[in-house]
């Protein structure tokens, strides 16, 4: 368990530090529209084509990307698994916060629904 | 209806919580820190929280226990009171009490848990920072246990490991 959590939480790390950098979000974006060549991706950067070529290696480590079919023009495409498996571990944390504050809602709307409401019971109690 | 609640990684130690409410920020800020409102809301489905001692000033200590409803197992959280300044901003360094529990959970340095409010319009904006004491206590936290209805996180997990290794 204790391995396989490792395996689990290594590839979350390659994924998530892939995606702290900006070019390799927009690179991520375009891809979520559909294959490209690595020339197509790298035209709106100013950026050298090794350097782009550096940042797709690393969306490639982390499993974010693959490379397409056609042999000569070697397309890069999105690889939407290791995405999903990302926002699911942020996804099922929030969801906690997120019944807490459901929670609390209620509470605040009850607790603003009858002012003094307190008050009278902590005077009640006293008496 | 209010947002629902956001969750970012600022940081590799961090994880920030950031939501709307309805109300006051007064109101929010006793929902936080009074020790007989925390219980009402603060949880997990199936658990009921029968300790809540929290004595809310710089230096002060607090202590929140869990109780499984089924099979009455406990975990809970205990700290100390680091910053305290009403109703804007509560800091505390919060330690993990597995208890009865085995979840992969840090116990050992505390987590930096801080509370601030603001107020706007009637509606309070809550932005919750934890600072964990390392990358691996922050993601131990946010993949297991307690921070995700308990077992059935594990469940999951295994579901993610299985669809990776297919």
């Amino acid at each position: 368990m204790v391995m396989q959590q490792s395996i689990a939480s290594a590839r979350l790390d390659a994924v998530f530090s892939a995606l702290a950098d900006p070019t390799r979000r927009a690179i991520v974006a375009r891809l979520a529209e559909g294959e490209a060549t690595v020339n197509e991706l790298g035209a709106p950067f100013d950026m050298s084509q090794p350097a782009i070529s550096k940042h797709l290696k690393v969306l490639e480590r982390a499993g974010l990307i693959s490379i397409g079919q056609d042999a000569q023009r070697r397309p890069r495409k999105l690889e939407a698994e290791p995405l999903d498996d990302a926002m699911d571990w942020i996804e099922r944390y929030r969801e906690v916060w997120e019944e807490n504050y459901q929670r609390l809602d209620a509470l605040l709307a009850e607790l603003q629904a009858k002012p003094g409401a307190r008050k009278r019971k902590r005077k009640r109690k006293k008496e | 209806m209010p947002m629902p609640a956001e969750v970012s990684l600022p940081t590799d130690r961090e994880v920030r919580v950031v939501r709307s409410f309805n109300a006051p920020r007064k109101l929010v800020w006793d929902a936080h820190t009074k020790p007989e409102l925390v219980p009402r809301w603060q949880g997990y489905d199936g658990w009921d929280m029968p300790v809540c001692d929290m004595d809310v000033r710089v230096g002060g200590t607090y202590k929140w226990q869990w109780r499984n409803l089924e099979d009455g197992k406990k975990f809970g959280f205990f700290g100390t009171f680091t910053e305290v300044n009403g109703p804007c901003k509560i800091v505390h360094e919060q330690y993990y009490d597995p208890g009865e529990m085995d979840f992969a959970m840090p116990t050992g340095d505390p987590c930096i848990v801080s509370l601030e409010l603001s107020e706007q319009n009637g509606v309070t904006t809550l932005v919750c920072t934890l600072k964990f004491a390392s990358k691996e206590a922050r993601d131990g936290a946010v993949s297991t246990g307690m921070t995700d209805g308990m077992e059935h996180s594990y469940t999951r997990l295994d579901a993610v490991i299985v669809k990776n290794a297919a």
